[in-house]
């Protein structure tokens, strides 16, 4: 059981940065996701904390303690790896018993931990088995089982289930969640799947280019993102932006969207530039008639896809190109007039020059104390 | 016929195909045998057997070839010999019929030993140094690295010759020449080269974190290497090994300039078995023989790794 704190943590490898400074700290016990697209850092940032890579500045500390230019071995940390890292020339149970016979524990009491572990896994039937022969499922199941059999002050687990397709994905994440309600210890969980990422994770800490953009639980990330490569990131279909009017002054609760005024939440901040991006979701657009009072947009359907209980319908409007979830009561044809309204108090913007969220009442108020 | 089975006939050899390869294999096998069984069946002939045209394949088989090989005669009268006590072995019945003594024995066992402690002593090293060198070149960041690797692969690309009057002149200044740890040490810096180019190309094939693993789980980097890295690389260092041996073991340019009596292998020796005593093919064919089964061993039993090390980790985990 650890708390992870990274301070100011940068590593670069020649002239590319790989992490740029990054700052969070993962709390005790925390199921800790790090999300971002491939080549982010995600591992780069993992492989530091495991000390399998020094950084190039900045510190790291396992309860408190700075372990920065600690060995792996020193850390008591245990790692899952993104490709599976079993031992071909041991069978289940000397790969899942490895690490407490590195540690030269008395025979039984590998033995009884062994055991145990395959049972917690369900893979006590498999123990005698070369890893050869095992499914990718059941392979990955040992690789967990020869982190938890240590009981290591943290896991650190790097896209583990990156190699399975995805129903057996979407179980063993279950698995995951529920070993970790047992365990309690904390995980730091890299992915690049948000539905992963948001269905697992205590905070989800998301990652562009060697950057930490948010650190924030699942809901607050989904419905508050702080930059809009966040915004666009999560979600599918992602946020939909529209170019707007920018020079906002702080207090403005509305903003112009291709001429029509469309209202938000209140701003706390003001944005100077001559330009803004509007984000909203595709769940937050009404689609209602061309000439409804409360549709400031209108727009030309350019397709329905149906999904089941929704139906996502694409219309084309003067700001762009938007996606709307719908119900799927609502009948709407190619190439229909149609007014789009937007729920006001979910709306975010962006400052096009630093792609960051502008305060709002949306961070400090209703919407953000209802979802914790 | 179904359209599977005539899609699979696309990438499965037809049977004619199948049949022309067979013999093609067995055709290049026994082109290769011949010069080995020409020396085999030598080895078993008479001198004037050994010379006879058109070349017999039936003769009465002799060890005379093979007692020469082992002892050094001298000639002598008949009456001297009548006069000898009897004969007490085979070769010296031989050596009688031919008006000989046996003197001693020859060089051929003294230049074995020395072929065996040379050859499988440099490739020990060879391989030792080119495994944890090419880990070091696999694994961590090596400033120049390409560079080094060029310039450990360049000692290959000279002949021998070029090279071999220098390190004569060093040798004899650091009493180097013509002694076996001279001989180990230049066939281990010959083979180094193409044992860390070897080798490099199998461990880079051994995925890191099977290393990274370990050593999170609390081993050192060395034990990592020793316990995980190593009995995966077991093919690549049997493959390795077998190459270093054969280049060591059959090495002539630096033996004949480096060596004359002490440290002297096997291939400078047996060209000088002709000399004694006029030209004694059966004894240069029975050296020759024996001289390749230390080699075929090691091969045989490496056999398995072999036949996978040279498809050079195209299988993988
Ligand atoms: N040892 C290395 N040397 C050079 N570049 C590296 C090294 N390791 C990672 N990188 C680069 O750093 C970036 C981040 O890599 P990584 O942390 O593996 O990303 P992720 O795990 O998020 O996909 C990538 O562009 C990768 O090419
Ligand atoms: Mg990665």
């Amino acid at each position: 059981m650890a708390e992870i704190r990274i301070e100011q943590l940068h590593k670069a490898f020649g002239e590319f940065v790989a992490v740029r400074e990054s700052n969070f700290t993962i709390a005790d016990g925390e199921f800790f996701v790090m999300l971002g697209p491939s080549g982010c850092g995600k591992t780069t940032t993992l492989r530091m904390i495991a000390g399998l890579e020094l950084p190039t500045s900045g510190r790291i500390l396992l309860d408190g303690e700075d372990v920065t230019f600690r060995r792996g071995s020193e850390r008591d940390i245990a790692f899952v790896f993104q490709l599976f890292a079993l031992y071909p020339h041991m069978n289940v149970r000397q790969n899942i018993s490895f690490p407490l016979r590195v540690q030269r524990l008395p025979r039984r009491e590998v033995r009884q931990r062994t055991e145990e572990v395959a049972r917690l896994l369900r893979i006590d039937q498999l123990l005698e088995r070369p890893v050869g022969g095992l499914s990718s499922g059941d392979r990955q199941r040992v690789a967990l089982g020869r982190a938890i059999v240590r009981r290591a002050k943290a896991f650190l687990m790097d896209e583990p289930l990156g190699a399975l397709d995805a129903e057996f994905r979407e179980l063993m994440c279950e698995e995951l969640r529920l070993l970790h309600g047992r365990i309690g210890a904390t995980t730091v969980y890299v992915t690049h799947d948000q539905i992963e990422a948001m269905s697992m994770a205590d905070r989800i800490c998301v990652m562009d280019r060697g950057e930490v953009l948010q650190v924030a639980p699942p809901m607050e990330v989904y419905e508050r993102p702080a930059t809009r490569f966040v915004a666009g990131f999560i979600g599918s279909p992602a946020m939909n932006f529209l170019p707007a009017r920018g020079a906002l002054a702080p207090g403005r609760d509305s903003i112009a969207v291709s001429g029509h005024e469309v209202p938000m939440p209140r701003l706390h901040e003001g944005l100077v530039g001559p330009d803004a991006v509007l984000g909203v979701r595709p769940e937050h657009i009404r689609i209602g008639g061309p000439e409804g009072q409360d549709a400031p947009l209108r727009g030309r359907v350019f397709g329905v896809e149906y999904m089941g209980t929704r139906q996502l319908v694409t219309v084309d409007t003067d700001a762009g190109r938007l996606k709307v979830r719908a119900p799927n009561t609502l009948k709407v044809g190619d190439g229909e007039l149609v007014g789009l309204a937007f729920e006001r108090e979910r709306l975010v913007v962006f400052d096009p020059a630093t792609d960051r969220a502008l305060r709002s009442d949306l961070h400090a108020g209703a919407a953000g104390a209802a979802h914790g | 016929m179904t359209s599977a089975n005539a899609a699979h006939s696309v990438v499965a050899p037809r049977p004619l195909t199948q049949r022309l390869a067979g013999a093609a294999v067995i055709l290049y096998a026994l082109v290769t045998m011949i010069p080995l069984v020409w020396i085999g069946l030598t080895s078993f002939k008479s001198p004037e057997d050994s010379i006879s045209y058109p070349p017999k394949l039936l003769f009465q088989p002799t060890l005379e070839g093979y007692c020469n090989l082992f002892t050094t005669r001298t000639r002598q009268t008949p009456e001297f010999i009548a006069k000898l006590p009897p004969a007490t072995s085979t070769c010296e019945v031989i050596s009688r019929s031919r008006n000989m003594v046996i003197a001693g024995p020859s060089n051929y066992v003294p230049r074995f030993v020395n072929s065996l402690i040379i050859g499988f002593g440099s490739t020990v090293f060879a391989v030792a140094l080119g495994t944890f060198a090419a880990y070091g070149f696999s694994r961590f960041k090596v400033p120049l690295a390409d560079d080094l690797l060029f310039f450990i692969l360049s000692t290959r690309m000279m002949p021998p010759i070029a090279v071999a009057i220098p390190i004569y002149l060093m040798y004899r200044e650091l009493g180097l020449s013509d002694t076996r740890l001279g001989m180990v040490l230049l066939y281990t810096a010959v083979n180094v080269s193409l044992a860390v180019w070897l080798l490099k190309g199998f461990i880079d094939e051994i995925p890191r974190e099977y290393e990274e693993a370990a050593m999170i789980d609390g081993y050192s980097r060395l034990r990592a290497f020793w316990k995980v890295v190593l009995p995966q690389a077991t093919t690549g260092i049997a493959a390795t090994a077998i190459f270093c041996l054969i280049f060591a073991w059959n090495e002539y340019a630096f033996a004949v300039l480096l060596t004359s009596g002490n440290a002297q292998t096997e291939p400078p020796f047996i060209p000088i078995i002709i000399g004694e005593g006029g030209q004694d093919w059966p004894a240069v064919a029975a050296g020759t023989t024996i001289f390749l089964v230390p080699i075929l061993v090691f091969t045989i039993l490496l056999r398995k790794h072999l036949l996978r090390g040279i498809t050079f980790g195209a299988v993988r985990r």
